[in-house]
Protein backbone atom coordinates (compact mmCIF):
# COMPACT_ATOMS: atom_id res chain seq x y z
CA UNK A 1 0.00 0.00 0.00
CA UNK A 2 2.83 2.21 0.80
CA UNK A 3 4.90 1.92 -2.04
CA UNK A 4 1.23 2.46 -4.08
CA UNK A 5 0.71 5.85 -2.08
CA UNK A 6 3.86 6.35 -3.20
CA UNK A 7 3.75 6.22 -7.04
CA UNK A 8 0.55 8.53 -6.46
CA UNK A 9 2.79 11.58 -4.69
CA UNK A 10 5.19 10.79 -7.52
CA UNK A 11 2.94 11.33 -9.88
CA UNK A 12 1.93 14.54 -7.95
CA UNK A 13 5.36 15.95 -7.94
CA UNK A 14 5.32 15.73 -11.76
CA UNK A 15 2.68 18.77 -11.64
CA UNK A 16 5.67 20.75 -10.50
CA UNK A 17 7.19 20.34 -13.71
CA UNK A 18 3.77 21.87 -15.56
CA UNK A 19 4.23 24.52 -12.63
CA UNK A 20 8.19 24.79 -14.04
CA UNK A 21 6.55 25.11 -17.65
CA UNK A 22 4.42 28.30 -16.85
CA UNK A 23 7.35 29.92 -15.09
CA UNK A 24 9.90 29.68 -18.07
CA UNK A 25 7.46 30.63 -20.73
CA UNK A 26 6.48 33.80 -18.16
CA UNK A 27 10.40 34.66 -18.81
CA UNK A 28 10.96 33.81 -22.11
CA UNK A 29 8.11 35.38 -23.50
CA UNK A 30 8.35 38.42 -21.24
CA UNK A 31 11.67 38.51 -22.53
CA UNK A 32 10.45 38.03 -26.31
CA UNK A 33 7.77 41.20 -25.74
CA UNK A 34 10.63 43.25 -24.39
CA UNK A 35 13.37 42.78 -26.99
CA UNK A 36 10.36 43.26 -29.86
CA UNK A 37 9.86 46.83 -28.42
CA UNK A 38 13.12 47.19 -27.56
CA UNK A 39 15.72 44.96 -30.06
CA UNK A 40 18.92 47.21 -29.42
CA UNK A 41 18.43 45.96 -25.74
CA UNK A 42 17.83 42.58 -26.19
CA UNK A 43 21.42 41.34 -27.00
CA UNK A 44 22.72 42.63 -23.84
CA UNK A 45 19.91 41.06 -21.84
CA UNK A 46 20.61 37.16 -22.93
CA UNK A 47 22.34 36.65 -20.27
CA UNK A 48 19.82 37.80 -17.74
CA UNK A 49 17.16 35.71 -19.94
CA UNK A 50 19.19 32.76 -19.86
CA UNK A 51 19.47 33.31 -15.78
CA UNK A 52 15.54 33.61 -15.17
CA UNK A 53 15.01 30.57 -17.08
CA UNK A 54 17.64 28.40 -15.37
CA UNK A 55 16.23 29.85 -12.10
CA UNK A 56 12.50 28.81 -12.82
CA UNK A 57 13.63 25.39 -14.15
CA UNK A 58 15.52 24.65 -11.49
CA UNK A 59 12.23 24.53 -9.00
CA UNK A 60 10.82 22.49 -12.09
CA UNK A 61 13.95 20.20 -11.60
CA UNK A 62 13.57 19.95 -7.95
CA UNK A 63 9.66 18.68 -8.36
CA UNK A 64 11.49 16.06 -10.58
CA UNK A 65 13.74 14.75 -8.09
CA UNK A 66 11.16 14.46 -5.24
CA UNK A 67 8.90 12.35 -7.58
CA UNK A 68 12.48 9.95 -8.22
CA UNK A 69 13.16 9.74 -4.93
CA UNK A 70 9.33 8.73 -3.82
CA UNK A 71 9.51 6.22 -6.98
CA UNK A 72 12.99 4.61 -6.06
CA UNK A 73 14.20 5.84 -2.61
CA UNK A 74 11.41 5.76 -0.66
CA UNK B 1 5.29 -6.99 -27.20
CA UNK B 2 5.18 -9.64 -24.56
CA UNK B 3 6.62 -7.44 -22.19
CA UNK B 4 4.32 -4.50 -23.40
CA UNK B 5 1.37 -6.51 -21.46
CA UNK B 6 3.35 -7.43 -18.76
CA UNK B 7 2.57 -4.03 -17.93
CA UNK B 8 6.55 -2.60 -18.09
CA UNK B 9 9.29 -1.40 -20.22
CA UNK B 10 11.70 -3.83 -22.00
CA UNK B 11 14.74 -2.19 -19.66
CA UNK B 12 14.25 0.46 -16.98
CA UNK B 13 14.87 4.33 -18.15
CA UNK B 14 17.46 4.67 -15.11
CA UNK B 15 19.66 1.99 -15.97
CA UNK B 16 21.91 3.76 -17.74
CA UNK B 17 22.74 5.77 -14.73
CA UNK B 18 24.11 2.48 -12.45
CA UNK B 19 28.35 3.26 -12.07
CA UNK B 20 29.74 -0.43 -12.66
CA UNK B 21 33.06 -1.33 -12.30
CA UNK B 22 35.21 -1.37 -15.39
CA UNK B 23 37.29 -4.56 -14.54
CA UNK B 24 35.00 -7.14 -13.38
CA UNK B 25 32.27 -7.04 -11.08
CA UNK B 26 33.45 -6.28 -8.29
CA UNK B 27 31.91 -3.91 -5.49
CA UNK B 28 32.28 -0.18 -6.66
CA UNK B 29 34.69 1.37 -3.50
CA UNK B 30 36.82 4.97 -3.45
CA UNK B 31 39.15 4.14 -5.88
CA UNK B 32 37.33 1.80 -8.17
CA UNK B 33 37.57 2.43 -11.55
CA UNK B 34 33.86 2.98 -13.13
CA UNK B 35 32.47 3.47 -16.56
CA UNK B 36 32.10 7.14 -14.70
CA UNK B 37 35.68 7.73 -14.40
CA UNK B 38 36.21 6.38 -17.80
CA UNK B 39 34.02 8.56 -19.21
CA UNK B 40 35.36 11.78 -16.93
CA UNK B 41 38.75 10.94 -18.51
CA UNK B 42 37.12 10.92 -21.86
CA UNK B 43 36.33 14.12 -21.52
CA UNK B 44 39.29 15.54 -20.08
CA UNK B 45 40.94 14.13 -23.15
CA UNK B 46 38.70 15.47 -25.56
CA UNK B 47 39.31 18.70 -23.74
CA UNK B 48 43.26 18.26 -23.95
CA UNK B 49 42.83 17.15 -27.67
CA UNK B 50 40.86 20.30 -28.94
CA UNK B 51 43.09 23.04 -26.82
CA UNK B 52 46.38 21.48 -26.23
CA UNK B 53 46.94 19.56 -29.33
CA UNK B 54 44.93 21.25 -31.46
CA UNK B 55 46.61 25.05 -30.99
CA UNK B 56 49.50 24.16 -30.30
CA UNK B 57 50.29 25.26 -34.20
CA UNK B 58 49.04 28.95 -32.72
CA UNK B 59 48.56 29.51 -36.27
CA UNK B 60 47.27 33.08 -37.22
CA UNK B 61 44.82 31.78 -39.67
CA UNK B 62 43.53 29.25 -37.38
CA UNK B 63 43.27 25.54 -38.18
CA UNK B 64 39.55 24.02 -38.19
CA UNK B 65 40.58 22.91 -34.46
CA UNK B 66 42.08 25.69 -33.02
CA UNK B 67 39.28 27.80 -34.35
CA UNK B 68 36.75 25.87 -32.29
CA UNK B 69 39.48 25.94 -29.28
CA UNK B 70 39.53 30.13 -30.00
CA UNK B 71 35.89 30.25 -30.27
CA UNK B 72 34.76 28.64 -27.07
CA UNK B 73 37.78 30.94 -25.39
CA UNK B 74 36.53 34.38 -26.50
CA UNK B 75 32.62 33.34 -25.57
CA UNK B 76 33.93 32.44 -22.46
CA UNK B 77 36.24 35.40 -21.65
CA UNK B 78 33.34 37.62 -23.02
CA UNK B 79 30.83 35.82 -20.85
CA UNK B 80 33.02 36.12 -17.44
CA UNK B 81 34.39 40.28 -18.55
CA UNK B 82 30.60 41.31 -18.90
CA UNK B 83 29.48 39.73 -15.65
CA UNK B 84 32.24 40.04 -13.24
CA UNK B 85 34.06 43.22 -14.82
CA UNK B 86 37.49 43.47 -15.73
CA UNK B 87 38.39 42.30 -11.99
CA UNK B 88 37.24 38.66 -12.38
CA UNK B 89 39.44 37.84 -15.59
CA UNK B 90 41.80 36.47 -12.87
CA UNK B 91 39.95 33.98 -12.11
CA UNK B 92 38.68 33.31 -15.55
CA UNK B 93 41.24 29.83 -16.14
CA UNK B 94 38.91 28.23 -13.14
CA UNK B 95 35.47 29.59 -14.53
CA UNK B 96 36.54 28.05 -18.73
CA UNK B 97 38.03 24.86 -16.95
CA UNK B 98 34.13 24.18 -15.52
CA UNK B 99 32.66 25.40 -18.61
CA UNK B 100 34.90 22.95 -20.90
CA UNK B 101 34.59 20.15 -18.33
CA UNK B 102 30.82 20.46 -18.29
CA UNK B 103 30.14 21.07 -21.95
CA UNK B 104 32.22 17.84 -23.06
CA UNK B 105 31.12 15.99 -20.52
CA UNK B 106 27.21 16.53 -21.36
CA UNK B 107 27.67 16.22 -25.30
CA UNK B 108 29.98 12.96 -24.64
CA UNK B 109 27.08 11.53 -22.78
CA UNK B 110 25.03 12.00 -25.86
CA UNK B 111 26.90 9.50 -27.46
CA UNK B 112 25.14 6.08 -27.88
CA UNK B 113 26.41 3.90 -25.15
CA UNK B 114 27.95 6.49 -23.43
CA UNK B 115 27.75 6.78 -19.54
CA UNK B 116 26.69 10.80 -18.83
CA UNK B 117 28.67 11.44 -15.73
CA UNK B 118 27.08 14.80 -15.57
CA UNK B 119 23.78 13.67 -14.38
CA UNK B 120 24.88 12.24 -11.06
CA UNK B 121 24.50 14.65 -8.50
CA UNK B 122 28.02 13.14 -6.62
CA UNK B 123 29.84 14.63 -10.14
CA UNK B 124 27.80 17.96 -9.97
CA UNK B 125 27.79 18.77 -6.62
CA UNK B 126 31.75 18.67 -6.13
CA UNK B 127 31.64 21.12 -9.37
CA UNK B 128 28.76 22.92 -7.39
CA UNK B 129 30.48 23.10 -3.96
CA UNK B 130 33.99 23.61 -5.45
CA UNK B 131 32.14 26.72 -6.56
CA UNK B 132 30.15 27.95 -3.62
CA UNK B 133 33.43 27.30 -1.36
CA UNK B 134 35.51 29.00 -3.35
CA UNK B 135 33.56 32.12 -3.52
CA UNK B 136 32.93 32.65 -0.11
CA UNK B 137 36.46 32.44 0.93
CA UNK B 138 37.38 34.42 -1.98
CA UNK B 139 34.41 37.50 -0.90
CA UNK B 140 35.88 36.79 3.27
CA UNK B 141 39.33 36.97 2.27
CA UNK B 142 39.03 40.18 -0.33
CA UNK B 143 36.10 42.45 1.46
CA UNK B 144 36.53 40.87 4.97
CA UNK B 145 33.27 41.27 7.28
CA UNK B 146 32.15 43.86 5.25
CA UNK B 147 31.41 40.64 2.76
CA UNK B 148 28.42 40.03 5.40
CA UNK B 149 26.68 43.30 4.24
CA UNK B 150 26.02 41.48 0.99
CA UNK B 151 22.78 40.17 3.32
CA UNK B 152 22.28 43.70 4.28
CA UNK B 153 19.83 45.51 2.19
CA UNK B 154 20.69 49.18 2.87
CA UNK B 155 18.04 50.38 0.14
CA UNK B 156 15.44 48.51 1.93
CA UNK B 157 12.88 49.59 4.39
CA UNK B 158 14.23 48.97 7.57
CA UNK B 159 11.79 46.93 9.46
CA UNK B 160 12.14 44.50 6.23
CA UNK B 161 15.77 44.59 6.48
CA UNK B 162 15.78 41.60 8.73
CA UNK B 163 13.23 39.58 7.45
CA UNK B 164 14.90 39.97 3.87
CA UNK B 165 18.41 39.32 5.46
CA UNK B 166 17.00 36.13 6.69
CA UNK B 167 15.62 35.12 3.08
CA UNK B 168 19.12 36.26 1.45
CA UNK B 169 21.38 33.98 4.08
CA UNK B 170 18.47 30.61 3.20
CA UNK B 171 18.81 31.60 -0.56
CA UNK B 172 22.83 31.94 -0.48
CA UNK B 173 23.32 28.68 1.43
CA UNK B 174 20.67 27.08 -1.26
CA UNK B 175 22.80 28.12 -4.22
CA UNK B 176 25.59 24.97 -4.24
CA UNK B 177 22.16 22.67 -3.79
CA UNK B 178 20.55 24.06 -6.65
CA UNK B 179 23.13 25.06 -8.95
CA UNK B 180 24.82 21.12 -8.81
CA UNK B 181 20.76 19.86 -8.79
CA UNK B 182 19.99 21.85 -12.04
CA UNK B 183 22.54 20.68 -13.77
CA UNK B 184 22.10 16.94 -12.72
CA UNK B 185 18.76 17.18 -13.20
CA UNK B 186 18.20 18.32 -16.97
CA UNK B 187 20.72 15.66 -18.20
CA UNK B 188 19.74 13.32 -16.00
CA UNK B 189 15.90 13.96 -16.83
CA UNK B 190 16.50 14.15 -20.85
CA UNK B 191 18.42 11.12 -20.65
CA UNK B 192 15.66 9.52 -18.73
CA UNK B 193 12.91 10.42 -21.67
CA UNK B 194 15.08 9.46 -24.50
CA UNK B 195 15.15 5.65 -22.77
CA UNK B 196 11.11 5.80 -22.16
CA UNK B 197 10.43 6.29 -25.77
CA UNK B 198 13.08 3.81 -26.39
CA UNK B 199 11.25 1.66 -24.15
CA UNK B 200 7.76 2.30 -26.38
CA UNK B 201 9.98 1.63 -29.57
CA UNK B 202 9.32 -2.11 -28.95
CA UNK B 203 5.70 -1.58 -28.77
CA UNK B 204 5.13 -2.59 -32.50
CA UNK B 205 2.05 -0.37 -33.34
CA UNK B 206 3.79 3.19 -31.77
CA UNK B 207 7.20 2.81 -32.84
CA UNK B 208 7.24 5.32 -35.32
CA UNK B 209 5.92 7.71 -33.31
CA UNK B 210 8.22 6.81 -30.41
CA UNK B 211 11.52 6.93 -32.81
CA UNK B 212 10.75 10.37 -34.50
CA UNK B 213 9.81 10.98 -30.33
CA UNK B 214 13.28 10.36 -29.79
CA UNK B 215 14.99 11.93 -32.46
CA UNK B 216 13.08 14.93 -31.29
CA UNK B 217 14.24 14.71 -28.10
CA UNK B 218 17.92 14.30 -28.62
CA UNK B 219 17.48 17.25 -30.23
CA UNK B 220 16.17 19.01 -27.55
CA UNK B 221 19.10 17.44 -25.58
CA UNK B 222 21.91 18.38 -27.80
CA UNK B 223 20.20 22.28 -27.00
CA UNK B 224 20.08 21.11 -23.43
CA UNK B 225 23.26 19.82 -22.90
CA UNK B 226 25.00 23.19 -24.82
CA UNK B 227 22.59 25.69 -22.60
CA UNK B 228 23.22 23.71 -19.00
CA UNK B 229 26.75 24.34 -19.27
CA UNK B 230 26.13 27.91 -20.26
CA UNK B 231 24.07 28.34 -17.37
CA UNK B 232 26.30 26.46 -15.21
CA UNK B 233 29.60 28.71 -16.25
CA UNK B 234 27.03 32.07 -16.12
CA UNK B 235 25.83 31.34 -12.45
CA UNK B 236 29.37 30.89 -11.79
CA UNK B 237 30.54 34.39 -12.84
CA UNK B 238 27.13 35.83 -11.28
CA UNK B 239 28.23 34.01 -7.54
CA UNK B 240 31.75 35.23 -8.23
CA UNK B 241 30.66 39.11 -8.60
CA UNK B 242 28.96 39.01 -5.72
CA UNK B 243 31.98 38.14 -4.24
CA UNK B 244 34.04 40.56 -5.66
CA UNK B 245 31.49 43.45 -5.29
CA UNK B 246 29.03 42.83 -2.34
CA UNK B 247 27.49 46.12 -2.23
CA UNK B 248 25.29 46.03 -5.49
Amino acid sequence: MEGELAHIGAGLAAIGSGAAAIGVGNVAGNYLAGALRNPSAAASQTATLFIGLAFAEALGIFAFLVSLLLMFAV
Amino acid sequence: MAEASEGGLVFHPLDQFIVKPLFGDGPVGLFTITNATLWMAISVLAIVAIFVLGSKGRAIVPTRVQSIAELMYSFVYKMVEDVTGKDGIKYFPYIFTLFTFILFANYLALLPMSFSTTSHIAVTAILGFGVFFAVTILGFVLNGASFLGMFWMKDAPAILRPIIAIIEVISYFVRPVSHSIRLAGNVMAGHAVIKVFAGFAAIGIISPVSIAGIAAIYGLEVLVAGIQAYVFTILTCVYLKDALHPHH
